[in-house]
């Protein structure tokens, strides 16, 4: 398989994730501040940092209110993050390899786009929003499973697993960091009726509820949930079960000692501590620690597969016979 | 309504389906049959139909824009198709076998001895002033000795319904997709007729692509890897890149995923590391393969595919040079052609042409501007065209400048009245000009599409059959007549 055209799949399994996340990260946000009261609401700010995007949204906006948040997290052009431009950076993607993705991942694809495009302004409205992300949400999942459904499992399937499940890691983490920033104070305290209201959307912002419910049977709990987020083996979108999926789709890459080596690395970091135990600010370190690990993986797979990496010096005598590795020099570095 | 055939007019022009007298020609017979049953609003429906078809099965060209983006348009599409009897297309598929032989003789030997110019057929200066001669081509010898491995060549149909060939187009000739998917589109709209009668296939292209190429792959006894080398997906052709790689199961590369060593050998960079390469069916122009070579600006190509090429340890198709028989000059040329390399006569006529370098001619051209359409040598796609009968007279006169200065640089032809077809129009049918562009295989053997490519101008009365102004196309059916 071409370098380029695993670049392309691996990336578009990130666009469409990040298209996805995005819209389940609105969507629980704009539920939660219907069920909290006011003053104790955290706004629509957090949204922008969970993404970490507050530089280019202050560049065109000057405060957080609603509309603002919720127009550039859906339909800014400039927003690199944005539904529109993740999707769009989807389907370009998808559009330089036609002769690889399924014909009928390709229309998802690209329904999806016109829809998001061309309902945008409903996205944006205050009583459109919920079905518009809805529709992302199910059209996401729709070519995600129009792709496990007629594509070829095989290397193409794989770079597009390990991007959807970096993705996927990645906007966990983030979303723990920065919701858990914003609550209430560390556990013991005082119970607050509206922590736990909190600490539910947090899980629904990742879906991730009824499974907890289903998991941990108890009571939605600081320490349970992080748990839950952070080390799950069976929950989709906890970071361990993201690292163990792309673990196996890497190891049937030809080539894959130096990313499963960082891989590897990243997985050790995730389970070995107890997140519940963790003081704020400590999870805090903790979580910005697994996000390096997560650019570091990536890295290591742009390095050892993708087009921009360095073409090693070829010894011309060897060239007839076997062709020599690109990437060989990281991999043993 | 209705259609009524003795009501529908072509406007002097030959009619593809329908003479004169309102009767169907006979390989059209079934075909006016069937249309003429059609109820009141079933015509439009089919049309309509045939074009949500089309968007859903992504068939596409590029429309560059102002902004300097690009748009991805669906492919303008006719549901009523153009009918050849295959006594005819015979005789066609012989001229156009006749022609690409003869061009690749031609190619080979203006690379190497040039005796069509020491022998006097060709004169010197007109190879001298060739813009796509490419020096750097000079004594290579491809394999089997094959350079224009695809040609597609423009035919075209006058008023006493003589064919013609308009121009060869030996560089990067595109539109064979369109072809395959009109087929596909055409069969879900007429399933009946395909039933009654015998309308030859010509879905096989895409294999015989891929034998014509794995034919000059320079290391015969291994299984050849065969990529398709692509400008990009801002390329207006890109869909027809991608679906012919898709077709023949090769890989489609842009130039960044190649690479060529020191010892002259192209690799392709995958995630396994770097794989040999073959045969490369390039889509870029000769002047941007290599910017080693060529234009060193050039993004789309590969440092080191000439040093390849010309060690042979690549093919390339078409191979690069073999434009120089594009040129409309020598196109004039190539009925002599034909007779010194083959020595046969030619089987399909070129549309006259006058030679603005030859000076009784040149004054032809220029008294009779008004009647004449006047051509660059070395453009392609209609750009610096004058069709005289449509031009000003202030056109007329900065063109009459040009030629006098830069003689070789044009040529004239008589405008031709190209065929009709019918053609949809809301609820109705009406006459619409057509051209044919069949495909050329050449390697071990020779091989045309059954057909080809027939482009419809939609605007009433226009010979532009140009997708990007207002051109569609249609499906190009050879009937078996009984």
């Amino acid at each position: 398989m071409l370098s380029r055209v695993a670049e392309n799949l691996y990336w578009l399994g990130r666009y469409i994730e990040r298209a996805e996340n995005t819209a389940r990260l609105v969507n629980v946000n704009g539920h939660l501040l219907l069920d909290l009261p006011k003053g104790t609401a955290t706004g629509w700010q957090p949204l922008i940092t969970i993404t970490g995007s507050e530089e280019t949204f202050l560049a065109q906006f000057d405060n957080f209110d609603e509309r603002s948040v919720v127009r550039f997290l859906v339909a800014e052009p400039r927003n690199p993050g944005s539904i529109n431009t993740s999707l769009t950076a989807a389907r370009e993607n998808a559009r330089t390899m036609r002769d690889f993705i399924p014909r009928e991942a390709w229309e998802r694809i690209n329904e999806l786009v016109l829809f998001a495009r061309e309902q945008s302004a409903s996205g944006v409205s205050k009583r459109g929003r919920h079905a518009y992300l809805s529709h992302i949400i199910t059209g996401s999942q729709t070519i995600a499973g129009v792709l496990a459904g007629v594509m070829n499992s095989g290397p193409g399937y794989n770079f597009l697993l390990i991007g959807r499940n970096l993705e996927r890691a990645d906007m966990t983490t983030r979303i723990i960091d920065v919701r858990s920033a914003s609550l209430i104070p560390d556990e013991p305290s005082t119970l607050r009726p509206f922590e736990t209201i909190q600490w539910m959307s947090v899980l629904k912002s990742l879906t991730a509820y009824q499974m907890y419910r289903i998991t941990m049977q108890s009571r939605v709990r600081r320490a349970d949930v992080l748990t839950f987020l952070l080390q799950d083996n069976d929950f989709p979108r906890s970071v361990y079960h993201c690292i163990q999926d792309a673990e196996r789709a890497m190891g049937e890459l030809p080539r894959n000692e130096a990313p499963l080596r960082t891989l590897g690395r990243l997985a050790r970091l995730v389970s070995g501590v107890e997140p519940g135990k963790l003081s704020q600010a400590a999870l805090h370190e903790h979580l910005d620690q697994l996000q390096v690990e997560l650019g570091q993986v990536h890295e290591s797979v742009a390095r050892t597969y993708f087009l921009a990496q360095p073409m090693p010096a070829v010894e011309p005598a060897s060239l007839d016979d076997s062709p020599p590795l690109l990437g060989e020099a990281e991999a043993t570095a | 309504m209705t259609i009524s055939w003795t009501a529908y007019d072509s406007g002097g022009a030959y009619d593809e389906l329908i003479r004169s007298s309102g009767r169907p020609r006979p390989a059209a017979r079934q075909l006016a049959r069937h249309l003429r049953s059609l109820g009141d609003r079933e015509l439009e429906s089919l049309q309509t139909a045939a074009e949500l078809a089309i968007k859903e099965m992504g068939i596409t060209f590029t429309v560059y824009t102002d902004e300097g983006g690009s748009i991805d348009r669906a492919w303008p599409f006719d549901i009523v198709p153009r009918v050849i009897p295959t006594t005819e297309w015979s005789r066609i598929e012989a001229g156009l076998k006749q022609r690409v032989e003869a061009l690749n003789l031609f190619i080979g030997d203006i690379y190497h001895e040039q005796r069509v110019v020491s022998d006097g057929v060709l004169p010197r200066e007109v190879l001298a002033k060739s813009k796509n001669f490419r020096r750097q081509c000079v004594g290579v010898r491809p394999p089997l000795g094959v350079w224009a491995h695809i040609c597609g060549s423009d035919l075209v149909r006058d008023l006493d319904g003589t064919v013609y060939v308009l121009e060869d187009n030996l560089r990067v000739p595109s539109g064979v997709s369109y072809m395959l998917e009109n087929r596909l589109v055409t069969k879900r709209v007429f399933p009946e007729l395909f039933e009654d009668n015998v309308i030859l296939p010509v879905d096989d292209y895409p294999s015989q692509l891929f034998d014509t190429l794995a034919g000059v792959s320079p290391r015969p006894a291994e299984h050849p890897e065969v990529v398709v080398l692509t400008p990009g997906i801002y390329n207006s052709a890109y869909f027809e890149h991608s679906y012919l790689a898709q077709q023949m199961g090769c890989e489609l590369v842009e130039g960044r995923d190649l690479v060529v060593s020191d010892d002259d050998v192209v690799y392709m960079r995958t995630i396994g590391g770097l794989a040999r390469v073959d045969v490369i069916y390039r889509r870029i122009d000769d002047l941007f393969l290599d910017p080693e070579v060529f234009r060193e600006d050039s993004a789309l190509g590969v440092p080191g595919l000439m040093r390849a090429w010309t060690a042979g340890n690549v093919a390339l198709a078409n191979a690069p040079g073999a434009g120089v028989a594009d040129d409309k000059v020598i196109y004039a040329f190539v009925p002599e052609i034909i007779r010194y390399y083959l020595d046969q006569d030619p089987i399909l006529p070129n549309v006259p042409t006058y030679l603005c370098t030859d000076s009784g001619q040149r004054e032809h051209v220029l008294k009779n501007l008004d009647k004449l359409v006047v051509k660059p040598a070395n453009e392609s796609g209609g750009y610096g065209m004058l069709v005289g009968p449509a031009s000003t007279r202030r056109q007329r006169a900065e063109m009459a400048r040009r030629i006098r200065l830069e003689p070789r640089e044009y040529i004239a032809q008589p405008l031709i009245h190209l065929s009709t077809v019918p053609t949809v129009v809301r609820d109705h049918l009406e006459a619409r000009h057509v051209d044919l562009r069949p495909f050329v295989l050449s390697s071990e053997k020779l091989q045309v599409t059954t057909g080809g490519l027939t482009r419809v101008a939609l605007r009433k009365g226009s010979f532009v059959v140009n997708s990007s102004q207002g051109g569609g196309s249609k499906d190009t059916w050879v009937v078996e007549t009984s």
